[in-house]
């Protein structure tokens, strides 16, 4: 579903990414984890390419991110081509960017109606479920401002799904929550992966790596150190800096 | 422990009744502000240069009222168009385009660097600098051309002047607000696959509009006086029609005072409808100025819905 190779990224003279080589198959859910500045959130940017990169090259379900291969000339696409890409990839971000003029339900409605052009009326319909389906069909007229955050962060999960995705990015999800909160997000994120959703997590929550990751990265100044099965990593880690950064963390 | 100490603990504990603190300087000030109001008043009432029975007679007489209505639709017409052009200059102003930019920034230049006044004067006498407009290739052959004196009225030169000022402000306010909008809003909607004219018309516009509305509001009323200043074009807006009257009358005071009495009537109905724009565009925002009463925001102090 998603495939990088040497994917390097420069903010003016910082590396970020230095050539990530990674492989996400189908219904798999691979956990990034990493100390800040890892550039593991950058790298997740550069899947919808929220983030352009430098070198290298970025798959999404066989399709290049960004630009288009004739021969060996890339050409960068055009905003509405790259718009298209990203209807298929659903974004949870740290910090929930809910549309606060809008109620739950239109926030769940917006793109659908707005770039897909469907039907208002069962686009509400569907909106309906959708809330439902993450506890929180009583809320759908409440404006952002009036939930809380684990409830905000439901709603953008149900906003995301309401593009019916094919692959769904969480950038930190619950690392903005009160420590009360994170498990009803989390909940909702592990019965979408029960469905066979295709999911890229950066987390710092390794309970639910260990528990849902199918697979686990850990990534440290801008490369991937270590990747395997999250139980393997996790308790006998290979790499030294694995060790030092589990060891803080756990 | 001894039986006193168990009997302040029992019960809910005393009320507290302490002697307030005494004010004596708000005792002061009141004193000094009544006896200016009462001198006022007198001399509202006892001063015969106001000529209160000279107002009154051209108060609704259709010269002023042709003067209000020409004040109004100027208002209107500059808000309108500076509000429009306006969003356009804020949005070339954060173009990726160079060029844009820094045309935007030439035309803020120019605009707010000289006083509203001259320009009027300018547009007024346009016709000396360009005597006849034409339609053509720039540079080259003309296919029609008209005398601009033909084409061009006094309203059209005042309307004209005015949005052309106030556009170069408004772009400032409009600038402000789309860069108030968090940025994540943004990359909220590009991850939907929403594109930048959608992501800016559906979500960082409404945002921007509570950051907007209030300094437009405040341009607004501002306007409304500032259409005072196309006398210099000549126009014959409500100050100039008072004008007018008062050089047969020789009542130069009355007719200024009627004047002002239908600008403050005018401004404070734009004062009523900016509460109401404000309280719209704060949807979904829980705290905010808002939230108090119309009576507060209007005549100030803390009371209010609170």
């Amino acid at each position: 579903m998603v495939k990088a190779e040497r994917v390097c990224k420069r903010f003016g003279s910082v590396e970020v990414l230095k050539g990530i080589d990674l492989e996400v198959q189908s219904g798999e859910v691979m956990c990034v984890v990493g100390p800040s500045g890892s550039g593991k959130s950058t790298f997740l940017r550069c899947v919808n390419h929220l983030e352009k990169v430098n070198a290298g090259r970025l798959w999404v379900d066989g399709q290049l991110v960004g630009y288009r291969q004739k021969g060996d000339k890339l050409y960068e696409l055009r905003e509405k081509e790259v718009a298209a890409q990203r209807r298929d990839i659903g974004m949870v971000f740290q910090r929930f960017n809910l549309f606060p003029h809008m109620t739950a339900l239109e926030n769940v409605m917006e793109a659908p109606v707005r770039v897909k052009g469907e039907n208002a009326k069962e686009v509400r319909i569907r909106a309906g479920e959708l809330l439902d389906r993450v506890g929180l069909g009583a809320k759908s007229g409440s404006y952002p401002a009036q939930l809380s955050g684990g409830q905000q962060q439901r709603v953008a999960i149900a906003r995301a799904l309401a593009m019916k995705p094919k692959l769904m990015l969480f950038d930190e999800p619950t690392s903005a929550l009160d420590p009360e909160l994170v498990g009803e997000v989390l909940d909702v994120m592990r019965d979408l992966a029960r469905d066979g959703m295709t999911m890229i997590v950066v987390t710092h929550e390794m309970g639910f790596a260990r528990e849902v990751g199918d697979s686990l990265v850990f990534m440290d100044d801008g490369v991937v150190v270590e990747k395997g099965v999250p139980l393997d990593v996790l308790t006998s880690p290979q790499h030294q800096r694995t060790k030092a950064f589990l060891s803080k963390v756990l | 422990m001894n039986a006193k100490d168990d009997q302040v603990t029992v019960g809910e504990p005393e009320t507290i009744r302490a002697v307030p603190v005494r004010h004596p300087g708000r005792w002061v000030a009141a004193a000094v502000v009544a006896v200016l109001v009462a001198m006022l008043v007198n001399n509202l009432l006892t001063n015969e240069a106001y000529n209160w029975s000279e107002q009154w007679k051209y108060l609704f007489a259709e010269p002023v009222l042709n003067g209000v209505r020409n004040t109004i639709w100027l208002t209107l017409a500059a808000m309108v168009g500076g509000v429009l052009l306006g969003i356009g200059l804020a949005l070339m102003r954060l173009s990726a385009n160079p060029l844009l930019r820094w045309a935007a920034w030439l035309y803020l230049w120019i605009f707010r660097g000289t006083p509203l006044y001259t320009q009027l004067l300018i547009w007024g006498n346009i016709g000396a600098l360009f005597p006849a407009l034409g339609i053509g290739i720039p540079f080259g052959p003309q296919f029609a051309s008209w005398e601009t004196n033909a084409l061009y009225s006094a309203a059209a030169a005042a309307a004209i002047g005015l949005i052309l000022n106030e556009a170069a402000y408004m772009a400032e306010i409009v600038r402000a607000g789309i860069l108030s909008v968090d940025p994540g809003q943004q990359e909220a909607a590009h991850a939907l696959g929403m594109g930048r004219m959608l992501t800016m018309r559906r979500i960082v516009l409404p945002q921007a509009m509570r950051v907007i509305v209030p300094p437009t509001g405040n341009e607004t009323i501002s306007m409304l006086k500032n259409t005072s200043l196309v006398t210099a074009v000549p126009y014959l807006e409500l100050t100039f029609t008072a004008q007018t009257i008062y050089s047969s009358t020789y009542q130069i005071i009355p007719m200024l005072i009627m004047a002002c009495i239908w600008y403050l009537a005018l401004s404070s109905v734009l004062m009523i409808g900016q509460y109401y724009l404000e309280r719209y565009y704060a949807k979904g925002s829980v705290q905010g100025d808002a939230g108090r009463g119309l009576r507060a925001r209007l005549v100030g102090g803390s009371g209010g819905a609170a």
